[in-house]
């Protein structure tokens, strides 16, 4: 047991290395000037020397690489070539709201989409069933930010129940956090949702249609138990997997989702490190998203160890 | 207040199509998909045919105006006819959602064929493969076009790099269970060569979960070009894409939403059709599910 | 022979079965046909048929669990103690199972929740339908677990599916079954994916706990070896019909129908065959000293080493057959995947035509693969559904070298010989029945014109009437161009029938290895005297309706 975590937690090493090294060559083998790019075309000649100096890359791409990954290991990612402030201080600033944000609209979209599958998957073949898998489909085929219009439309706009845009930090209170944390909550969670109660669906299906739960059934157990002690148990670790991959799609989507409520957080962020071409903000925000995401799927990863009791390597 | 009910009576009429008789539905929802894709893609295809204006010729003094007999839908903050733009607009959003789709899927087969069938490249191609599927797409999409430029091309590449990983642990996958099949131990047996057996015997195998992979692909690429442009790393604001008329639309959106309206049903209707084949294909061609209705 | 004497005439019905139909909900196909049964207090109904008989269907209608939406009760009753149970509610009918009837199934690997542990699972069909508190029912779990013999019941109350073996589980199953004494037990095929030596045990087991608590049995299974041991009374099936039904010595001593003589005669009998000649030609394959060890890897974790094959030897002259016999885990598997060099051994020699084959290389290997060639067990997979048969028969020739033409009139000329028609060529493997894709997988071996083909469980996945073809075939074909067969087999009868010389491998060493003769009427190891005591019915010729006279 404590081998296996041990393996796991090792085995990210490589991962994270090797997104590094992306990282990293993603500016540098680019075609053209790396610093010309970032300066975009009005550039002065002092400008594109101080962004080649702030970059290091005037030294050879091995040194480069050396210098930048030491930097990195001690929790430098580099200074904002607009703000100048470092990069880690930025986005001190702004991860909270986005933590608030991306964990509620998780707790909402688990909430929601497990017993939507696991009922589509008990009366398969049902309008139950098609009900699910239209909005489902749905889901996949809106782009998210014309999902949040429709949302500030519909709820701030026509109805007035909701204020348009903006944040308020739950320290300032609960109400005023979630009147406007959830629209963005809601606009996040309809791709989530769709993804996780299909892939609950899919999973259930499976399950359903295996031994044991004739086994079940054959005690003359309640159906109701079948479904939920039984065979959702069993259904939950592709769930959870599609809960971790998923992660990444939450993370695109708050990019877009805070851009079109205003909210503050590392989404925004990046948006307007991308517009002003800020570069080291943007790479900073690729290492720190890959890491929460393979961080996040190796807790998924050693938590199944608690669902299916065969998973002992 | 005016086109507030629209995106909702629309969504409606879509989810009608669901509620009919349930043998009906089966093959009514896959036959109007296929007729709704179809209609889109030919009208946009010979959308300078059709439209009735230059899409690229602005009008300052028809900036931002309703629908009227000259302009259908209206215009935009140039004075350009919303109509024409969306249906040339659609020509580059299906562009790059077919090419996303064609290059990532051929790339990835190549590199899944490898990894599924030598041991030697497992190991390494899919600590690639893992470390690609980390970085969110769209961040590592926001960065390559970035760097590349605003062209169409450069887009295409920015969306495929990370479709790629999927497409080869989907094939990866479908060949480590095929070579264990004992066909596939019979061709060894009878001295088949590895590409051969790699080529004649687990290939094949791949194709179907491919077909639907592909449309999947499909359908996430042309959503995820809507979303590069609309966060501004798209492609090239001169060339209209769905996802560049609703990127300029949103500084206009309290006052005219149907910016956004009309580029984002015909993109979701599009998408919304590839994704219903996509899964009638799966349905299909899977044949689990086959003999779970027997 | 000794068969169940008792008479039933006097006992009760507990089960009364009228005319049964089910039908495919789709078309309304009748896959069961009027289908009559009758099972009475204490006694052992055995329902005996081939694949597709409808035994299965028979027994998931009784307990209401034929898959909803595929199969559904189009005519007939089934009555439990004078109540019908079609057209029962749903509450009615789980409130039956369990309580009165309850069912056990093939597959024990896969029959238990393996998330749960088995004591809790057992401990549900308590919570289910009584009101007693959990201790209570945790030591009636216990006690039942005691009753079906299981060892140190409190740490296998906490322990779960997957840690225990096949017949563990199904002691499992078992328990789970009977804990409420219901009046009637449903086993479907409950010994067939067991060991021998395990499926005595269990039958034995469902036998005294059936005497001790009185319920009546319905056993489902393929096996005439098991009906001859466990049967009050047979039904036999064929198409969804039931064809005959007797007193199980009645039915084997003096069958009426033809279906059931024609059932009777394609068993095995355990009977070895008359030892060939041996014309002292060379030898075809020689093994020595084969070693197969799967080495533990982990650095964090350790598993241990395991032994798969160890000290394998033994030779094949022209034109003889070699069975190697043993259950599952025993090597024999591992000892054909060696020698086809699928896997590679740890150690040892492989001669095949004089070339050594052990040491070669992948690529210096496949000029030599052409004399060795293998029929797998599953008919299903073994030939590539995409292709036709003529492709998959021309691709070995063509391989090494045959042109096109000439290879696909030889496949048609192969054809003929395994008893398939010519136009077969164009058709793919769907097309075909369990029994003729293996027919094609046999002629795509011989094909190479190979000296030895191995043949691992090749007839295990078939009904007996089509075991005994493919058997006979291979015999023939053997004669015909003198190939030496390695026999991979579980089946004690099978290997009787077919091999010259038997080899007994258990936990992946051999035991015995002598002539078939030898090795079955006077076996010296005591691991190959359990063997052949499990194999069930073996005082009995069932293809002559009379008792085995020379044991």
């Amino acid at each position: 047991m404590l081998g296996y975590i041990i393996r796991r937690i090792l085995a990210v090493i490589p991962v994270m290395t090797i997104v590094a090294i992306f990282v990293f060559l993603l500016l540098r083998l680019s075609p053209g000037d790396p610093a010309a790019i970032i300066a975009g075309d009005m550039a002065t000649p002092e400008r594109l020397e101080r962004i080649r100096e702030s970059l290091g890359l005037t030294e050879p791409l091995h040194i480069q690489f050396v210098t930048w990954v030491g930097l990195l290991l001690q929790g430098d990612l580099g200074t904002s070539l607009i703000s100048n402030t470092p990069v880690t201080t930025m986005i001190g600033q702004r991860l909270w709201p986005t933590i608030n944000i991306a964990v509620l609209t998780i707790i909402l979209s688990v909430l929601i989409a497990v017993p939507m599958g696991v009922i589509a998957a008990w009366r398969h073949r049902t309008w139950v069933d098609s009900a699910v898998m239209s909005f489902s489909v749905l889901g996949f085929s809106i782009p998210v930010f014309v999902i949040g219009y429709i949302f500030i439309k519909i709820f701030s706009i026509e109805l007035r129940w909701l204020p348009v845009q903006g944040y308020a930090p739950p320290s300032q209170g609960l109400w005023p956090f979630l009147q406007r944390a959830i629209l963005p909550c809601l606009t996040l969670a309809t791709i989530y949702v769709a993804l996780i109660a299909r892939m609950t669906r899919a999973s259930m299906l499976e399950v359903l249609g295996e031994d044991y739960v004739r086994t079940a059934r054959a005690k003359g157990v309640k159906e109701k138990v079948v479904l939920f002690r039984h065979a959702l148990r069993n259904a939950a670790v592709p769930i959870m997997t599609i809960i971790g991959t998923g992660f990444a799609l939450l993370i695109s989507g708050v990019v877009v989702t805070e851009s079109v409520f205003n909210i503050p957080g590392i989404g925004r962020l990046t948006v307007d490190a991308i517009l002003a071409r800020d570069y080291p903000v943007i790479q900073g925000m690729i290492l720190l998203t890959s890491f929460i995401y393979v961080f996040v799927n190796l807790i998924i990863d050693l938590s199944y160890t608690f669902i299916d009791p065969r998973i002992r390597y | 207040m005016a086109a507030a009910p629209q995106p909702m009576s629309a969504m409606q009429t879509v989810l009608g199509i669901f509620s009919l008789p349930r043998n009906l539905r089966v093959g009514i929802g896959p036959m109007i998909a296929a007729g709704v894709l179809f209609a889109i893609v030919l009208v946009t295809a010979c959308a300078y045919l059709i439209v009735p204006h230059d899409p690229l010729a602005m009008n300052a003094l028809q900036r931002l105006k309703g629908p009227s007999a000259e302009h259908w839908i209206g215009t935009d903050a140039y004075g350009r006819d919303l109509f024409s733009r969306v249906l040339v607009g659609g020509q580059v959003s299906l562009l790059i959602g077919i090419g996303a789709a064609i290059i990532s899927v051929f790339i990835g087969l190549l590199i899944g064929l490898v990894a599924g069938f030598f041991r030697w490249a497992d190991a390494i191609i899919m600590r690639i493969m893992d470390s690609l599927m980390a970085i969110p797409a769209i961040l590592l999409a926001i960065a390559l076009v970035a760097l590349n430029g605003p062209s169409i091309w450069s887009v295409i590449f920015a969306i495929t790099i990370p479709e790629i990983p999927r497409v080869v642990r989907l094939v990866r996958a479908v060949v480590l269970s095929a070579r264990e099949e004992p066909y596939v131990e019979a061709a060894i047996a009878v001295g088949s060569s590895m590409p051969k057996i790699l080529w004649g015997h687990l290939m094949p195998n791949t194709l179907a979960p491919l077909i639907v992979q592909g449309t999947y692909i499909c359908a996430s690429a042309i959503l995820t070009e809507a979303i590069l442009s609309f966060l501004g790393a798209g492609v090239s604001t001169e060339i209209p894409t769905w996802g560049n008329i609703m990127a300029e639309g949103r500084n206009y959106f309290q006052l005219m939403p149907s910016l956004i309206f009309w580029p984002g049903l015909m993109l979701s209707l599009c998408i919304l059709s590839i994704n219903l084949l996509g899964d009638t294909a799966r349905d299909m061609l899977d044949p689990r599910l086959k003999k779970r209705e027997v | 022979m000794l068969f169940k004497k008792r008479s039933f005439d006097d006992a009760p019905a507990i089960l009364e079965i009228r005319d049964l139909s089910v039908g495919l909900a789709s078309n309304g196909l009748e896959v069961l046909d009027k289908v009559s049964i009758r099972i009475r207090k204490g006694e052992t109904v055995c329902l005996v048929g081939e694949s597709g008989s409808g035994k299965s269907v028979t027994s998931l209608a009784i307990m209401g669990l034929l898959p909803k939406g595929a199969l559904e009760v189009t005519n007939g009753s089934i009555e439990l103690q004078g109540k019908n149970l079609i057209g029962l509610s749903p509450q009615g009918i789980r409130a039956m199972r369990a309580r009165s009837i309850s069912m056990i199934f093939q597959e024990p690997m896969t029959a238990l929740n393996p998330v749960m542990r088995v004591g809790d699972q057992i401990a549900e069909v308590l919570n289910t339908h009584t009101k007693i508190s959990s201790r209570e029912a945790r030591q009636r779990v216990l006690d039942i677990m005691e009753q079906v013999q299981l060892p140190n019941v409190e740490r296998i109350y906490r322990s779960y599916p997957h840690q225990l073996s096949g017949g563990q589980r199904q002691r499992i199953m078992i328990a789970m079954a009977l804990v409420l004494e219901p009046q009637l037990l449903i086993a479907d095929e409950p010994t067939t994916a067991l060991d021998v030596t395990t499926q005595k045990q269990i039958l034995s087991l469902i036998a005294k706990l059936q005497e001790d608590h009185g319920t009546a049995v319905l056993f489902i299974t393929h096996d005439m070896g098991v009906v001859a041991e466990i049967a009050d009374t047979v039904y036999v099936m064929k198409e969804g019909q039931v064809v005959e039904n007797a007193p199980v010595e009645r039915l084997l001593r003096e069958p009426k129908e033809e279906y059931t003589r024609r059932l009777l005669r394609a068993v095995p009998s355990l009977v070895p065959r008359p030892p060939r000649p041996m014309d002292a030609t060379k030898d075809a394959l020689s093994v020595s000293g084969l070693d197969k060890l799967y080495h533990g890897t982990g650095i964090f974790t350790r598993t241990p080493s395991v032994h798969a094959a160890q000290d394998v030897n033994f030779v094949i002259p022209r034109g003889r057959t070699l069975g190697i016999v043993g259950e599952s885990g025993s090597g024999k598997s591992t000892v054909a995947r060696c020698i086809m060099r699928l896997i590679d051994p740890t150690a040892g020699e492989i001669r095949i035509a004089d070339t050594e084959i052990a040491g070669l290389s992948r690529g210096e290997l496949r000029p030599h693969r052409k004399h060795i060639q293998i029929v797998f067990q599953d008919p299903f997979r073994s030939l590539n559904p995409r292709w036709t048969v003529g492709k998959s028969l021309t691709e070995g020739p063509i391989n090494y070298g045959m042109p096109h033409k000439e290879a696909l009139a030889h496949a048609a000329e192969l054809l003929e010989l395994v008893g398939l028609p010519k136009d077969a060529l164009g058709r793919y493997p769907h097309q075909f029945s369990g029994g003729q894709r293996q027919r094609i997988a046999i002629a795509r071996a011989v094909a190479m014109r190979p000296d030895v083909l191995v043949a691992d469980e090749a007839v295990s996945a078939l009904d007996v009437s089509v075991q005994a073809q493919v058997l006979q075939l291979l015999d023939e074909l053997q004669q015909k161009l003198g190939i030496a067969i390695l026999f991979i087999t579980h089946d004690l009868r099978v290997a009787a029938q077919i091999c010259d010389d038997v080899v007994v491998m258990q936990r992946g060493r051999v035991v015995e290895h002598d002539t078939a003769a030898n090795v079955l009427s006077q076996p010296r190891d005591d691991y190959t005297r359990s063997l052949i005591e499990a194999a069930p019915g073996r005082a009995w010729d069932f293809a002559n309706f009379r008792e085995l006279e020379a044991v």
